[in-house]
Protein backbone atom coordinates (compact mmCIF):
# COMPACT_ATOMS: atom_id res chain seq x y z
CA UNK A 1 0.00 0.00 0.00
CA UNK A 2 3.04 2.27 0.22
CA UNK A 3 5.98 2.79 -1.33
CA UNK A 4 7.88 4.08 1.65
CA UNK A 5 5.74 3.57 4.39
CA UNK A 6 7.96 5.04 6.98
CA UNK A 7 8.00 7.94 5.46
CA UNK A 8 4.77 8.73 4.23
CA UNK A 9 3.36 7.73 7.65
CA UNK A 10 5.37 9.69 9.79
CA UNK A 11 4.46 11.48 13.04
CA UNK A 12 3.65 14.99 12.68
CA UNK A 13 6.30 16.03 15.15
CA UNK A 14 8.88 13.71 13.21
CA UNK A 15 7.89 15.47 9.71
CA UNK A 16 8.29 19.02 11.06
CA UNK A 17 11.57 18.41 12.87
CA UNK A 18 12.68 16.50 9.46
CA UNK A 19 11.61 19.52 7.30
CA UNK A 20 13.38 22.38 9.76
CA UNK A 21 16.59 20.33 9.17
CA UNK A 22 15.85 19.97 5.63
CA UNK A 23 15.15 23.94 5.66
CA UNK A 24 18.40 24.90 6.89
CA UNK A 25 20.85 22.56 4.95
CA UNK A 26 18.68 24.16 1.82
CA UNK A 27 19.72 28.18 3.07
CA UNK A 28 22.78 26.89 3.46
CA UNK A 29 22.75 25.66 0.00
CA UNK A 30 21.03 28.27 -1.56
CA UNK A 31 23.38 31.00 -0.13
CA UNK A 32 25.76 29.67 -2.77
CA UNK A 33 23.37 30.84 -5.71
CA UNK A 34 23.88 34.79 -6.91
CA UNK A 35 20.38 35.33 -6.28
CA UNK A 36 20.06 33.71 -3.01
CA UNK A 37 22.90 35.03 -1.74
CA UNK A 38 21.55 38.39 -2.07
CA UNK A 39 18.31 38.17 -0.81
CA UNK A 40 19.72 36.48 2.60
CA UNK A 41 22.43 38.91 2.81
CA UNK A 42 19.97 41.79 2.14
CA UNK A 43 17.63 40.31 4.47
CA UNK A 44 20.18 39.69 7.04
CA UNK A 45 19.24 34.95 6.69
CA UNK A 46 21.39 32.51 6.94
CA UNK A 47 20.24 28.95 8.27
CA UNK A 48 21.47 29.78 12.08
CA UNK A 49 18.57 32.46 12.06
CA UNK A 50 15.57 29.58 11.42
CA UNK A 51 14.89 28.32 14.50
CA UNK A 52 11.74 26.73 13.96
CA UNK A 53 9.30 26.57 10.88
CA UNK A 54 7.68 29.78 12.06
CA UNK A 55 10.60 31.53 11.23
CA UNK A 56 10.36 30.83 7.45
CA UNK A 57 8.23 33.80 7.25
CA UNK A 58 11.84 36.05 7.89
CA UNK A 59 12.49 34.92 4.10
CA UNK A 60 11.03 37.14 1.26
CA UNK A 61 8.92 34.67 -1.49
CA UNK A 62 10.61 34.09 -4.40
CA UNK A 63 8.19 34.69 -7.90
CA UNK A 64 8.58 33.38 -11.44
CA UNK A 65 9.74 36.82 -12.18
CA UNK A 66 12.95 36.31 -10.32
CA UNK A 67 13.36 32.84 -12.17
CA UNK A 68 12.82 35.26 -15.55
CA UNK A 69 15.14 37.64 -14.71
CA UNK A 70 17.98 35.12 -13.62
CA UNK A 71 17.03 33.61 -16.92
CA UNK A 72 19.48 30.73 -17.15
CA UNK A 73 21.44 29.92 -15.14
CA UNK A 74 21.76 32.46 -11.96
CA UNK A 75 19.48 30.91 -9.42
CA UNK A 76 22.12 27.64 -9.50
CA UNK A 77 23.20 26.45 -6.20
CA UNK A 78 25.21 24.05 -7.38
CA UNK A 79 28.13 24.75 -10.20
CA UNK A 80 27.26 23.96 -13.89
CA UNK A 81 29.35 20.91 -13.77
CA UNK A 82 27.09 19.21 -11.42
CA UNK A 83 23.71 19.58 -13.50
CA UNK A 84 22.70 16.41 -15.60
CA UNK A 85 19.18 18.40 -17.50
CA UNK A 86 17.40 21.60 -17.42
CA UNK A 87 13.71 22.03 -18.35
CA UNK A 88 12.97 25.62 -19.78
CA UNK A 89 8.93 26.87 -20.07
CA UNK A 90 8.10 28.21 -23.41
CA UNK A 91 8.86 31.48 -22.40
CA UNK A 92 5.90 33.16 -24.57
CA UNK A 93 5.16 35.96 -22.56
CA UNK A 94 8.81 36.75 -21.51
CA UNK A 95 12.05 35.26 -20.74
CA UNK A 96 11.36 31.14 -20.35
CA UNK A 97 12.12 29.88 -16.66
CA UNK A 98 14.86 27.82 -16.44
CA UNK A 99 15.22 24.82 -13.70
CA UNK A 100 18.53 22.27 -13.05
CA UNK A 101 18.70 19.38 -11.85
CA UNK A 102 21.72 17.25 -10.64
CA UNK A 103 21.69 13.31 -11.01
CA UNK A 104 20.43 12.98 -7.00
CA UNK A 105 17.75 15.75 -7.96
CA UNK A 106 16.22 13.83 -10.35
CA UNK A 107 16.85 10.66 -8.36
CA UNK A 108 14.84 12.36 -5.65
CA UNK A 109 12.55 13.23 -8.10
CA UNK A 110 11.74 9.98 -9.89
CA UNK A 111 11.29 8.23 -6.31
CA UNK A 112 8.88 11.04 -5.79
CA UNK A 113 6.99 10.19 -9.09
CA UNK A 114 6.92 6.79 -7.90
CA UNK A 115 5.26 6.90 -4.36
CA UNK A 116 2.92 9.09 -6.13
CA UNK A 117 2.19 6.13 -9.04
CA UNK A 118 2.46 3.50 -6.06
CA UNK A 119 -0.50 5.09 -3.92
CA UNK A 120 -2.79 5.03 -6.69
CA UNK A 121 -2.40 1.31 -7.20
CA UNK A 122 0.24 1.55 -9.96
CA UNK A 123 2.83 -1.77 -9.74
CA UNK A 124 5.50 -3.28 -11.75
CA UNK A 125 3.02 -5.86 -12.96
CA UNK A 126 1.18 -2.96 -15.01
CA UNK A 127 1.86 -1.44 -18.83
CA UNK A 128 1.47 2.46 -18.55
CA UNK A 129 1.55 4.58 -21.56
CA UNK A 130 2.46 8.14 -20.41
CA UNK A 131 0.44 10.58 -23.63
CA UNK A 132 2.27 14.07 -22.23
CA UNK A 133 4.56 15.57 -24.82
CA UNK A 134 8.09 15.11 -23.75
CA UNK A 135 11.53 17.08 -24.11
CA UNK A 136 10.49 20.16 -22.24
CA UNK A 137 7.57 19.28 -21.11
CA UNK A 138 8.24 17.96 -17.65
CA UNK A 139 4.76 15.48 -17.63
CA UNK A 140 6.69 13.60 -20.23
CA UNK A 141 10.49 12.94 -18.30
CA UNK A 142 9.01 13.25 -15.11
CA UNK A 143 6.50 10.37 -15.24
CA UNK A 144 9.08 8.64 -17.39
CA UNK A 145 11.75 7.83 -14.89
CA UNK A 146 8.76 7.47 -12.04
CA UNK A 147 7.34 4.72 -13.72
CA UNK A 148 10.50 2.58 -14.67
CA UNK A 149 12.10 3.51 -10.80
CA UNK A 150 8.34 1.93 -9.87
CA UNK A 151 9.40 -1.14 -12.52
CA UNK A 152 6.11 -0.79 -14.76
CA UNK A 153 6.64 -1.65 -18.27
CA UNK A 154 6.32 2.05 -20.06
CA UNK A 155 4.95 3.13 -23.40
CA UNK A 156 6.25 6.36 -23.81
CA UNK A 157 3.82 7.53 -26.68
CA UNK A 158 3.96 11.21 -25.91
CA UNK A 159 0.91 13.43 -27.00
CA UNK A 160 -1.50 13.43 -30.15
CA UNK A 161 -2.13 10.89 -32.87
CA UNK A 162 -5.32 9.49 -30.81
CA UNK A 163 -5.57 6.73 -33.38
CA UNK A 164 -2.14 5.68 -32.23
CA UNK A 165 -2.61 5.97 -28.81
CA UNK A 166 -5.41 3.69 -29.05
CA UNK A 167 -3.71 0.80 -30.89
CA UNK A 168 -1.05 1.33 -28.06
CA UNK A 169 -3.41 0.84 -25.67
CA UNK A 170 -5.10 -1.99 -27.28
CA UNK A 171 -1.67 -3.82 -28.52
CA UNK A 172 0.50 -3.84 -25.78
CA UNK A 173 -2.41 -4.34 -23.58
CA UNK A 174 -2.01 -0.82 -21.24
CA UNK A 175 -3.31 -0.71 -18.13
CA UNK A 176 -2.44 2.69 -16.71
CA UNK A 177 -2.41 6.32 -18.58
CA UNK A 178 -0.93 9.64 -17.52
CA UNK A 179 -3.26 11.97 -19.62
CA UNK A 180 -4.68 15.47 -19.32
CA UNK A 181 -8.33 15.33 -18.55
CA UNK A 182 -9.41 17.82 -21.83
CA UNK A 183 -7.30 14.83 -23.72
CA UNK A 184 -9.06 11.88 -21.78
CA UNK A 185 -12.74 12.86 -23.03
CA UNK A 186 -11.63 13.21 -26.27
CA UNK A 187 -9.74 9.77 -26.31
CA UNK A 188 -12.72 7.91 -25.31
CA UNK A 189 -14.86 9.70 -27.32
CA UNK A 190 -12.66 8.95 -30.69
CA UNK A 191 -12.51 5.34 -28.88
CA UNK A 192 -16.06 5.31 -29.27
CA UNK A 193 -16.11 6.66 -32.60
CA UNK A 194 -14.02 3.87 -34.05
CA UNK A 195 -16.51 0.60 -32.27
CA UNK A 196 -14.13 0.59 -29.40
CA UNK A 197 -15.82 0.05 -25.91
CA UNK A 198 -12.74 0.88 -23.63
CA UNK A 199 -14.00 -0.42 -20.85
CA UNK A 200 -14.54 -3.87 -22.77
CA UNK A 201 -11.99 -3.57 -25.19
CA UNK A 202 -9.31 -2.33 -23.82
CA UNK A 203 -7.10 -3.11 -20.03
CA UNK A 204 -7.33 0.27 -19.30
CA UNK A 205 -7.73 0.48 -15.13
CA UNK A 206 -5.85 3.98 -13.58
CA UNK A 207 -5.05 7.08 -15.20
CA UNK A 208 -3.57 10.10 -13.68
CA UNK A 209 -5.16 13.25 -14.93
CA UNK A 210 -3.71 16.58 -14.04
CA UNK A 211 -1.78 19.60 -15.71
CA UNK A 212 -5.21 21.09 -15.91
CA UNK A 213 -8.05 22.23 -13.39
CA UNK A 214 -10.43 20.21 -13.94
CA UNK A 215 -13.88 19.57 -11.98
CA UNK A 216 -15.15 16.60 -9.88
CA UNK A 217 -17.59 16.10 -12.37
CA UNK A 218 -15.20 16.03 -15.63
CA UNK A 219 -13.29 13.39 -13.49
CA UNK A 220 -16.11 11.21 -13.41
CA UNK A 221 -17.20 11.61 -16.50
CA UNK A 222 -13.62 10.24 -17.57
CA UNK A 223 -14.44 7.70 -15.25
CA UNK A 224 -17.54 6.35 -16.66
CA UNK A 225 -16.24 6.95 -20.26
CA UNK A 226 -13.03 4.64 -19.85
CA UNK A 227 -13.71 2.18 -16.95
CA UNK A 228 -11.49 3.47 -15.01
CA UNK A 229 -10.36 5.57 -11.71
CA UNK A 230 -8.70 8.66 -12.48
CA UNK A 231 -6.65 10.40 -9.88
CA UNK A 232 -5.64 13.91 -9.83
CA UNK A 233 -1.86 14.91 -10.21
CA UNK A 234 -0.37 17.94 -9.37
CA UNK A 235 2.99 19.46 -10.09
CA UNK A 236 5.15 22.12 -11.90
CA UNK A 237 8.36 22.29 -13.59
CA UNK A 238 9.46 25.30 -11.02
CA UNK A 239 9.11 21.88 -8.55
CA UNK A 240 10.37 19.54 -10.66
CA UNK A 241 7.29 18.64 -12.48
CA UNK A 242 4.69 16.00 -12.01
CA UNK A 243 4.46 14.10 -8.62
CA UNK A 244 4.46 17.30 -6.31
CA UNK A 245 1.15 16.25 -4.78
CA UNK A 246 -1.23 13.49 -5.79
CA UNK A 247 -4.35 11.92 -4.90
CA UNK A 248 -4.62 8.78 -2.79
CA UNK A 249 -7.08 6.07 -3.57
CA UNK A 250 -9.76 8.43 -1.04
CA UNK A 251 -9.99 10.47 -4.03
CA UNK A 252 -10.40 13.67 -1.40
CA UNK A 253 -7.33 15.69 -1.83
CA UNK A 254 -3.83 15.68 -2.99
CA UNK A 255 -1.24 14.73 -0.58
CA UNK A 256 1.75 16.71 -0.63
CA UNK A 257 4.79 15.11 0.09
CA UNK A 258 5.89 17.21 2.73
CA UNK A 259 9.26 15.92 2.65
CA UNK A 260 10.11 17.42 -0.43
CA UNK A 261 8.49 20.77 0.03
CA UNK A 262 7.02 22.63 3.05
CA UNK A 263 3.75 24.28 2.06
CA UNK A 264 2.08 27.91 2.83
CA UNK A 265 -1.19 29.06 1.53
CA UNK A 266 -1.13 32.61 1.46
CA UNK A 267 -4.15 35.64 0.27
CA UNK A 268 -2.32 36.33 -3.02
CA UNK A 269 -3.24 40.17 -2.05
CA UNK A 270 -2.30 40.66 1.37
CA UNK A 271 0.54 37.92 0.75
CA UNK A 272 -0.53 37.31 4.64
CA UNK A 273 -1.31 33.38 5.83
CA UNK A 274 -4.81 32.36 5.35
CA UNK A 275 -6.57 30.27 8.07
CA UNK A 276 -6.17 26.67 7.76
CA UNK A 277 -9.13 25.50 5.14
CA UNK A 278 -9.38 28.93 3.45
CA UNK A 279 -8.92 29.40 -0.33
CA UNK A 280 -5.55 30.86 -1.34
CA UNK A 281 -2.12 31.14 -3.32
CA UNK A 282 -0.22 28.11 -3.04
CA UNK A 283 3.57 28.91 -1.73
CA UNK A 284 6.29 26.26 -1.81
CA UNK A 285 9.67 26.04 -0.43
CA UNK A 286 12.05 23.06 -1.57
CA UNK A 287 14.03 21.24 0.86
CA UNK A 288 15.24 18.17 -0.94
CA UNK A 289 17.00 19.59 -4.27
CA UNK A 290 20.45 20.96 -4.43
CA UNK A 291 20.78 22.22 -8.20
CA UNK A 292 18.27 24.80 -7.96
CA UNK A 293 16.67 25.56 -4.15
CA UNK A 294 13.55 27.75 -4.23
CA UNK A 295 12.24 29.72 -1.29
CA UNK A 296 8.41 30.63 -0.92
CA UNK A 297 8.08 30.48 -4.18
CA UNK A 298 4.73 31.69 -5.20
CA UNK A 299 3.15 29.59 -7.13
CA UNK A 300 0.18 30.87 -8.36
CA UNK A 301 -1.82 27.88 -8.07
CA UNK A 302 -5.10 28.72 -5.93
CA UNK A 303 -6.09 25.78 -3.32
CA UNK A 304 -6.66 25.42 0.33
CA UNK A 305 -5.36 22.74 2.62
CA UNK A 306 -8.12 20.17 3.73
CA UNK A 307 -8.30 19.85 7.37
CA UNK A 308 -7.99 16.42 9.33
CA UNK A 309 -6.36 13.16 9.06
CA UNK A 310 -6.46 10.98 6.03
CA UNK A 311 -8.24 7.37 6.28
CA UNK A 312 -5.53 6.00 4.03
CA UNK A 313 -3.22 6.47 7.15
CA UNK A 314 -0.45 9.39 5.30
CA UNK A 315 0.09 12.06 7.28
CA UNK A 316 1.44 14.67 5.04
CA UNK A 317 -1.17 17.47 4.88
CA UNK A 318 -3.77 16.83 1.45
CA UNK A 319 -4.69 20.13 -0.73
CA UNK A 320 -7.95 20.25 -2.49
CA UNK A 321 -8.17 20.11 -6.13
CA UNK A 322 -6.89 22.80 -7.81
CA UNK A 323 -9.46 26.31 -8.09
CA UNK A 324 -7.36 27.32 -10.88
CA UNK A 325 -4.65 29.99 -11.18
CA UNK A 326 -4.01 33.24 -9.68
CA UNK A 327 -3.28 34.18 -13.20
CA UNK A 328 -6.31 33.04 -14.21
CA UNK A 329 -9.12 34.20 -12.53
CA UNK A 330 -11.33 36.43 -14.35
CA UNK A 331 -12.32 39.55 -13.41
CA UNK A 332 -15.62 40.74 -15.12
CA UNK A 333 -17.53 43.99 -14.20
CA UNK A 334 -15.93 43.47 -11.18
CA UNK A 335 -17.07 40.24 -10.15
CA UNK A 336 -14.12 37.65 -9.57
CA UNK A 337 -14.49 34.04 -10.83
CA UNK A 338 -12.54 31.40 -12.19
CA UNK A 339 -13.42 28.93 -15.30
CA UNK A 340 -13.11 25.88 -12.94
CA UNK A 341 -16.64 27.02 -11.62
CA UNK A 342 -18.49 27.39 -14.88
CA UNK A 343 -17.35 23.92 -16.35
CA UNK A 344 -18.92 22.13 -12.88
CA UNK A 345 -21.93 23.62 -13.51
CA UNK A 346 -21.88 22.58 -17.44
CA UNK A 347 -20.64 19.09 -16.58
CA UNK A 348 -23.97 18.52 -14.25
CA UNK A 349 -26.16 18.95 -17.61
CA UNK A 350 -26.35 15.18 -19.08
CA UNK A 351 -27.54 17.13 -22.34
CA UNK A 352 -23.93 18.69 -22.66
CA UNK A 353 -20.72 17.66 -24.19
CA UNK A 354 -17.69 18.20 -22.67
CA UNK A 355 -15.88 20.75 -24.93
CA UNK A 356 -17.12 24.14 -24.06
CA UNK A 357 -15.26 28.28 -24.58
CA UNK A 358 -15.67 31.11 -22.63
CA UNK A 359 -15.44 34.28 -24.68
CA UNK A 360 -15.03 37.71 -23.27
CA UNK A 361 -15.75 40.51 -25.28
CA UNK A 362 -17.07 44.37 -25.04
CA UNK A 363 -20.48 44.88 -26.46
CA UNK A 364 -21.26 48.59 -26.61
CA UNK A 365 -20.03 49.62 -23.53
CA UNK A 366 -20.03 46.56 -21.41
CA UNK A 367 -18.02 43.72 -20.81
CA UNK A 368 -19.69 40.43 -21.27
CA UNK A 369 -19.14 36.86 -20.96
CA UNK A 370 -20.27 34.58 -23.86
CA UNK A 371 -20.59 30.73 -23.30
CA UNK A 372 -20.83 28.32 -25.69
CA UNK A 373 -20.94 24.80 -25.01
CA UNK A 374 -21.57 21.88 -27.30
CA UNK A 375 -24.57 19.73 -27.47
CA UNK A 376 -23.86 16.00 -26.47
CA UNK A 377 -26.47 15.13 -29.10
CA UNK A 378 -29.43 16.45 -30.36
CA UNK A 379 -32.25 15.04 -28.18
CA UNK A 380 -35.00 16.35 -29.03
CA UNK A 381 -36.31 18.51 -32.00
CA UNK A 382 -38.44 20.76 -30.05
CA UNK A 383 -37.25 24.15 -29.94
CA UNK A 384 -38.91 24.97 -26.29
CA UNK A 385 -36.88 22.14 -24.35
CA UNK A 386 -33.90 23.81 -26.27
CA UNK A 387 -34.76 27.20 -24.68
CA UNK A 388 -35.52 25.25 -21.76
CA UNK A 389 -32.10 24.32 -21.55
CA UNK A 390 -30.51 27.00 -21.89
CA UNK A 391 -32.38 29.46 -19.37
CA UNK A 392 -31.71 26.61 -16.56
CA UNK A 393 -28.34 26.41 -17.28
CA UNK A 394 -27.84 30.48 -17.27
CA UNK A 395 -30.16 30.24 -14.22
CA UNK A 396 -27.36 27.92 -12.30
CA UNK A 397 -24.51 30.24 -13.62
CA UNK A 398 -26.03 33.34 -12.78
CA UNK A 399 -26.59 31.58 -9.12
CA UNK A 400 -22.95 30.52 -8.93
CA UNK A 401 -20.69 33.67 -11.02
CA UNK A 402 -23.57 36.53 -9.85
CA UNK A 403 -23.54 37.48 -13.15
CA UNK A 404 -25.65 36.76 -16.31
CA UNK A 405 -23.28 35.14 -19.03
CA UNK A 406 -24.93 34.47 -23.01
CA UNK A 407 -25.05 31.11 -23.53
CA UNK A 408 -24.90 29.01 -27.18
CA UNK A 409 -25.56 25.76 -27.63
CA UNK A 410 -23.86 24.75 -30.40
CA UNK A 411 -23.77 21.31 -32.05
CA UNK A 412 -21.14 18.71 -31.00
CA UNK A 413 -17.64 18.81 -32.59
CA UNK A 414 -17.88 22.42 -33.77
CA UNK A 415 -15.63 23.93 -30.83
CA UNK A 416 -11.70 23.33 -31.69
CA UNK A 417 -10.54 20.11 -30.11
CA UNK A 418 -7.26 20.74 -28.47
CA UNK A 419 -4.93 17.58 -27.79
CA UNK A 420 -2.61 19.97 -25.29
CA UNK A 421 -3.96 22.03 -22.44
CA UNK A 422 -7.69 23.12 -23.46
CA UNK A 423 -8.08 26.82 -24.29
CA UNK A 424 -10.89 27.54 -22.10
CA UNK A 425 -11.22 31.49 -22.46
CA UNK A 426 -10.60 33.80 -25.08
CA UNK A 427 -10.33 37.85 -23.65
CA UNK A 428 -11.42 40.29 -26.46
CA UNK A 429 -12.62 42.85 -24.33
CA UNK A 430 -11.45 46.02 -25.22
CA UNK A 431 -10.08 48.55 -22.67
CA UNK A 432 -12.28 51.43 -22.98
CA UNK B 1 -48.96 6.06 -41.04
CA UNK B 2 -46.35 8.21 -39.89
CA UNK B 3 -42.70 8.93 -41.24
CA UNK B 4 -39.54 9.77 -40.22
CA UNK B 5 -38.33 13.21 -40.18
CA UNK B 6 -34.82 14.41 -39.54
CA UNK B 7 -34.15 17.30 -37.39
CA UNK B 8 -30.91 18.91 -37.61
CA UNK B 9 -29.74 21.19 -35.16
CA UNK B 10 -27.70 23.69 -36.71
CA UNK B 11 -25.64 26.58 -35.45
CA UNK B 12 -25.93 30.65 -36.98
CA UNK B 13 -22.61 29.99 -39.11
CA UNK B 14 -21.92 30.94 -42.80
CA UNK B 15 -21.49 27.51 -44.95
CA UNK B 16 -22.83 25.23 -42.29
CA UNK B 17 -26.70 23.98 -44.00
CA UNK B 18 -24.24 23.50 -47.67
CA UNK B 19 -21.93 21.96 -45.44
CA UNK B 20 -24.86 19.31 -44.23
CA UNK B 21 -27.05 18.54 -47.38
CA UNK B 22 -23.85 17.93 -49.58
CA UNK B 23 -23.29 15.34 -47.05
CA UNK B 24 -26.49 13.50 -48.18
CA UNK B 25 -26.01 14.72 -51.53
CA UNK B 26 -23.01 12.63 -52.14
CA UNK B 27 -25.16 9.60 -51.13
CA UNK B 28 -28.09 10.53 -53.29
CA UNK B 29 -30.42 11.34 -50.61
CA UNK B 30 -33.32 13.23 -51.88
CA UNK B 31 -34.55 15.75 -49.91
CA UNK B 32 -38.68 15.84 -50.21
CA UNK B 33 -39.30 18.81 -47.61
CA UNK B 34 -37.60 20.63 -45.88
CA UNK B 35 -38.10 24.07 -43.19
CA UNK B 36 -35.69 25.63 -40.83
CA UNK B 37 -37.09 27.60 -37.87
CA UNK B 38 -34.31 29.90 -36.04
CA UNK B 39 -33.91 31.46 -32.58
CA UNK B 40 -31.01 34.17 -32.78
CA UNK B 41 -28.54 31.66 -31.33
CA UNK B 42 -28.92 28.09 -33.25
CA UNK B 43 -31.62 26.90 -35.71
CA UNK B 44 -33.07 23.30 -36.33
CA UNK B 45 -33.40 22.02 -39.62
CA UNK B 46 -36.63 19.41 -40.47
CA UNK B 47 -36.55 17.28 -43.27
CA UNK B 48 -38.27 14.71 -45.26
CA UNK B 49 -36.04 12.53 -47.61
CA UNK B 50 -36.03 9.57 -49.73
CA UNK B 51 -34.47 7.49 -47.37
CA UNK B 52 -34.48 8.86 -43.29
CA UNK B 53 -32.61 5.77 -42.14
CA UNK B 54 -29.73 5.75 -44.55
CA UNK B 55 -29.59 9.71 -44.43
CA UNK B 56 -29.61 9.72 -40.36
CA UNK B 57 -26.82 7.17 -40.22
CA UNK B 58 -24.89 9.34 -42.89
CA UNK B 59 -25.33 11.98 -40.70
CA UNK B 60 -24.45 10.42 -36.90
CA UNK B 61 -21.59 8.91 -39.20
CA UNK B 62 -20.06 12.45 -39.64
CA UNK B 63 -20.95 14.13 -36.19
CA UNK B 64 -23.71 15.74 -37.04
CA UNK B 65 -26.43 16.98 -34.27
CA UNK B 66 -29.65 15.23 -35.74
CA UNK B 67 -32.41 12.98 -34.61
CA UNK B 68 -35.12 11.18 -35.95
CA UNK B 69 -38.65 12.35 -35.03
CA UNK B 70 -41.92 10.17 -36.59
CA UNK B 71 -44.57 13.03 -37.90
CA UNK B 72 -47.86 12.50 -39.90
CA UNK B 73 -47.95 12.86 -43.33
CA UNK B 74 -51.64 13.35 -44.58
CA UNK B 75 -52.69 13.68 -48.41
CA UNK B 76 -55.01 16.80 -48.82
CA UNK B 77 -56.07 19.13 -51.90
CA UNK B 78 -53.79 22.17 -52.21
CA UNK B 79 -57.61 24.74 -51.61
CA UNK B 80 -58.09 26.48 -48.57
CA UNK B 81 -60.37 24.68 -47.34
CA UNK B 82 -58.98 20.98 -47.77
CA UNK B 83 -56.47 22.72 -45.39
CA UNK B 84 -58.68 23.97 -43.17
CA UNK B 85 -61.13 20.62 -43.13
CA UNK B 86 -58.27 18.28 -42.60
CA UNK B 87 -56.94 20.17 -39.85
CA UNK B 88 -60.55 20.19 -38.50
CA UNK B 89 -60.25 16.64 -37.69
CA UNK B 90 -57.70 16.93 -35.30
CA UNK B 91 -58.87 19.71 -33.33
CA UNK B 92 -61.89 18.48 -32.93
CA UNK B 93 -60.71 15.54 -31.34
CA UNK B 94 -58.77 18.46 -28.97
CA UNK B 95 -55.47 17.97 -30.18
CA UNK B 96 -53.14 20.74 -30.89
CA UNK B 97 -50.68 21.51 -33.77
CA UNK B 98 -47.26 21.70 -32.49
CA UNK B 99 -45.69 22.17 -36.12
CA UNK B 100 -46.79 22.04 -39.32
CA UNK B 101 -45.67 22.15 -42.92
CA UNK B 102 -46.36 21.24 -46.29
CA UNK B 103 -45.24 20.16 -49.63
CA UNK B 104 -47.06 19.70 -52.84
CA UNK B 105 -47.03 16.19 -55.45
CA UNK B 106 -48.73 16.21 -58.38
CA UNK B 107 -51.55 18.76 -57.61
CA UNK B 108 -51.83 17.26 -54.24
CA UNK B 109 -50.95 18.75 -50.94
CA UNK B 110 -48.83 16.72 -48.15
CA UNK B 111 -49.36 18.17 -44.62
CA UNK B 112 -46.19 16.88 -42.40
CA UNK B 113 -48.05 17.42 -38.61
CA UNK B 114 -46.41 16.90 -35.47
CA UNK B 115 -49.17 16.72 -32.63
CA UNK B 116 -48.91 17.19 -29.23
CA UNK B 117 -50.45 13.27 -29.07
CA UNK B 118 -49.24 10.50 -31.10
CA UNK B 119 -51.40 7.87 -30.57
CA UNK B 120 -54.68 9.97 -30.74
CA UNK B 121 -53.73 11.56 -33.96
CA UNK B 122 -53.57 8.16 -35.27
CA UNK B 123 -56.94 7.25 -34.26
CA UNK B 124 -58.20 10.43 -36.15
CA UNK B 125 -56.96 9.43 -39.28
CA UNK B 126 -58.31 5.79 -39.10
CA UNK B 127 -61.92 7.28 -37.79
CA UNK B 128 -61.67 9.43 -40.08
CA UNK B 129 -60.60 7.95 -43.25
CA UNK B 130 -57.91 10.49 -44.11
CA UNK B 131 -55.27 9.80 -46.79
CA UNK B 132 -51.88 9.03 -45.56
CA UNK B 133 -48.53 8.25 -47.15
CA UNK B 134 -46.00 5.75 -44.86
CA UNK B 135 -42.37 5.62 -45.53
CA UNK B 136 -42.10 3.30 -48.23
CA UNK B 137 -43.98 5.87 -50.23
CA UNK B 138 -41.53 8.31 -49.92
CA UNK B 139 -38.58 6.97 -52.34
CA UNK B 140 -41.51 6.98 -54.97
CA UNK B 141 -41.76 11.02 -54.70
Amino acid sequence: MYWQQDIETLSRDRLEKLQLERLKATLDLAYNSPFYKKTMDENGISSDSIHSLDDLKKIPFTTKNDLREHYPYGMAAVPIKQCVRLHSSSGTTGNPTVVLHSQKDLDEWANQVARCMYMVGIRDTDVFQNTSGYGMFTGGLGFQYGAEKLGALTVPAAAGNTKRQIKFIRDFETTCLHIIPSYATRLAEVMYEEGVDPRKNTKLKIICIGAEPHSEEQRKRIEQLLGVKAYNCFGMSEMNGPGVAFECTEQNGLHIWEDYVIVEIIDPVTLKPVKDGELGELVLTTINREAMPLLRYRTRDLTRILPGNCPCGRTHKRIARFQGRSDDMIILKGVNLFPIQIETILMQFKELGSNYLITLETVGNSDEMLIEVELSDLFTDDYSVLQGLTKEIIRQLRDELLLTPRLKLVARGSLPVQEGKAIRVKDLRKII
Amino acid sequence: MTINQISIFLENKYGKLSEILSLLGKEHIRIIAATIADTSEFGIMRIIVSDPQKAYAILKENNVSANLTDVLAVVTGSSADDFAETLAHFTKAGLSIEYMYCFAVNGKAILIIRTNNREAAREVIRRQNIEYICESDLIQL
